[in-house]
């Protein structure tokens, strides 16, 4: 059994750090971008990042005054039992939220799509969004906090078989430069890529490409791992760097997640994990000991299955 | 490309002279010191649409509106935090703005993304202002460091936190850039122009999807914005 409170602590700790600390990843990603950046106005505005990394660590304040929009991913071991059951963790990931917009603090940016009511906490009706995923073994449960920011940087289109790669890369390259002029994708980002799945699907499949895969992280498909690293090149090949200005760092890194879509479609989605890639994960078991990572690990075999049955290879089966 | 040369850098009061701003170029690094407020949709709705008395004395406290929402609380007892402040993006405010400078006395606007060139020769020159961007985006924590206070925030039960108007004193604040001139040019323009020559061959061999949107551009170099 695991206990509510701790789990509460640890998300209102897990939320101050991904609204302060850039991830270990990201930041490598940047500092090797800001090294090839010959533009000048786009090498200061990569200097000024970096600094201002060094500065939110230093004075414990959160990295970007847009705070994002703080959501909940979940993940269990078979095994697990929580204190309360789901109803109390839910309701402990949400005082989290609304604990941790007042403590660090974060910016409210959550309000009522029509009458624009604000609970000044970050919660409210469908906020903070709460997924969850599920592992075949283990007790344990895998709190991942992501403030994805920006209004910019994410579109979706229905694309067919006839459309192809070209066809991919198009809407790819029509994606990252539209909302990369002026910066308003606050380049340079992690790109997310759903294919296929459904609509709503395709959506969830791309922004978790985006926000729970880490910079260097590669699909376990070779192909598409290959067509990753490619369309990372291209993106940075279009001249545009930080804020839209000229330059050559537009994408840290690419990644593509996929679903099995209706046979007449290839759907798709953009996602831009922006400047300020706020996640932060933490692994409480279930004697109390908590891990805290950047790391989320999200998509394991297990998330990728195709089969029918999963089959958890145990040390019987394997003398079987 | 231009050559890896660091901007210059120009330390400017938020109440600044005509001179301090006509000696501004497009390109040009701002550390601003004094009073700004933010103001974004809430309060220009309130102020201009509804008629609602502004709760300061523009221009002569503040000439400089920050597009901002601050990550930020009040305190039980009055008193204000304010962690991290970071612009959001200025082109949704266009339908107020010519009305909102003309009224506020607003010489520096600061934002992300800034303006159409169009915007800025139509209503920003006319009323001597011109436009910030923030750098990033966004260097929020860069920027809280420069917050010398908070000396109010008004409207925030009407408006809420994210869109009240913030009202902050700043020392040496900043990272901004310079983004428009005296004469209504346009540095994001300029940019785009020199990226949009090479976007013919980075799109070489990729295909339009085959099914069609409405209401779309195919036009590379379209500002999209307006």
């Amino acid at each position: 059994m695991i206990s509510i409170d701790l789990i509460q602590h640890t998300a209102e700790i897990l939320m101050d750090k991904a609204a302060i600390e850039i991830p270990e990843d990201y930041l490598d990603g940047l500092k090797a971008a800001a090294e090839v950046e010959d533009g000048d106005l786009s090498s200061f505005v990569l200097q000024a990042m970096l600094e201002n990394y060094e500065v939110a660590k230093e004075d414990r304040r959160a990295m970007c005054g847009d705070t994002g929009t703080p959501r909940w991913y979940v993940k269990m071991g078979n095994d697990t039992k929580i204190e309360g059951g789901p109803i109390a963790l839910e309701a402990a990931l949400r005082r989290a939220t609304a604990n941790a917009t007042n403590g660090v603090p974060l910016r409210p940016n959550r309000v009522h799509p029509l009458w624009r009511t604000d609970h000044d906490n970050n919660v409210g009706i469908g906020a903070p969004e709460i997924e969850y995923g599920y592992e075949p073994g283990g007790e344990w449960i895998d709190l991942i906090t992501v403030h994805k920011g920006g209004l910019f940087g994410t579109d979706y289109r229905m694309l067919f078989p006839s459309d192809g790669i070209q066809g991919i890369k198009r809407f790819y390259l029509d994606s990252l430069v539209a909302f990369g002029k002026r910066g308003l994708a606050c380049q340079p980002a992690i790109i997310g890529i759903g294919l296929g799945g459904c609509k709503d699907t395709c959506m969830v499949l791309g922004k978790r490409a985006a926000c729970l895969r880490t910079v260097g992280d590669r699909n376990t498909d070779p192909k598409i791992a290959e067509l990753e690293l490619e369309l990372k090149e291209l993106g940075n090949s279009i001249g545009m760097g930080a804020m839209g200005f000229v330059g050559k760092s537009m994408v840290i890194d690419t990644h593509i997640e996929v679903g099995y879509c209706h046979t007449g479609g290839m759907q798709m989605s953009v996602h831009a994990f922006c400047l300020s890639s706020r996640r932060a994960v933490a692994r409480v078991h279930a004697d109390g000991r908590v891990e805290y990572r950047t790391d989320p690990n999200w998509f394991t075999d297990y998330q990728r299955r195709e089969t029918v049955e999963w089959k958890v290879p145990t040390d019987h089966e394997r003398s079987a | 490309m231009e050559s890896t040369n660091r901007p210059r850098e120009v330390r400017l009061s938020t109440t600044p002279s005509k001179d301090d701003l006509s000696n501004l170029k497009l390109g040009d690094i701002v550390y601003l010191d004094g009073l700004m407020y933010t103001a974004r949709e809430g309060v220009y709705i309130r102020a201009l649409e509804e008629k609602a008395n502004i709760p300061m004395n523009l221009p002569s406290q503040s000439a400089t509106n920050f597009h901002c929402s601050p990550a930020a609380r009040i305190n039980p007892d009055g008193t204000f935090e304010m962690g991290a402040v970071t612009a959001t993006a200025s082109f949704r405010f266009a339908k107020w703005l010519p009305e909102w400078l003309e009224k506020s006395g607003a010489k520096l606007v600061i934002g992300k993304g800034g303006m159409r060139s169009k915007d800025y020769k139509e209503y920003f020159v006319p009323n001597g202002a011109i436009y910030l961007s923030t750098v990033g985006y966004g260097t929020g924590a860069l920027l809280g460091r420069g917050i010398e206070s908070v000396d109010a925030v008004h409207w925030n039960e009407e408006l809420g936190l994210a869109q009240a108007m913030w009202v902050i004193k700043c020392n040496k604040m900043g990272p901004f850039i310079v983004a428009s001139d005296s004469e209504g040019n346009c540095l994001f323009e300029r940019e785009n122009k020199r990226i949009s020559a090479n976007l013919e061959k980075v799109y070489e061999g990729t295909v339009p999807a085959t099914l069609k949107r409405f209401g779309e551009t195919d036009d590379k170099s379209d500002e999209l914005i307006g």
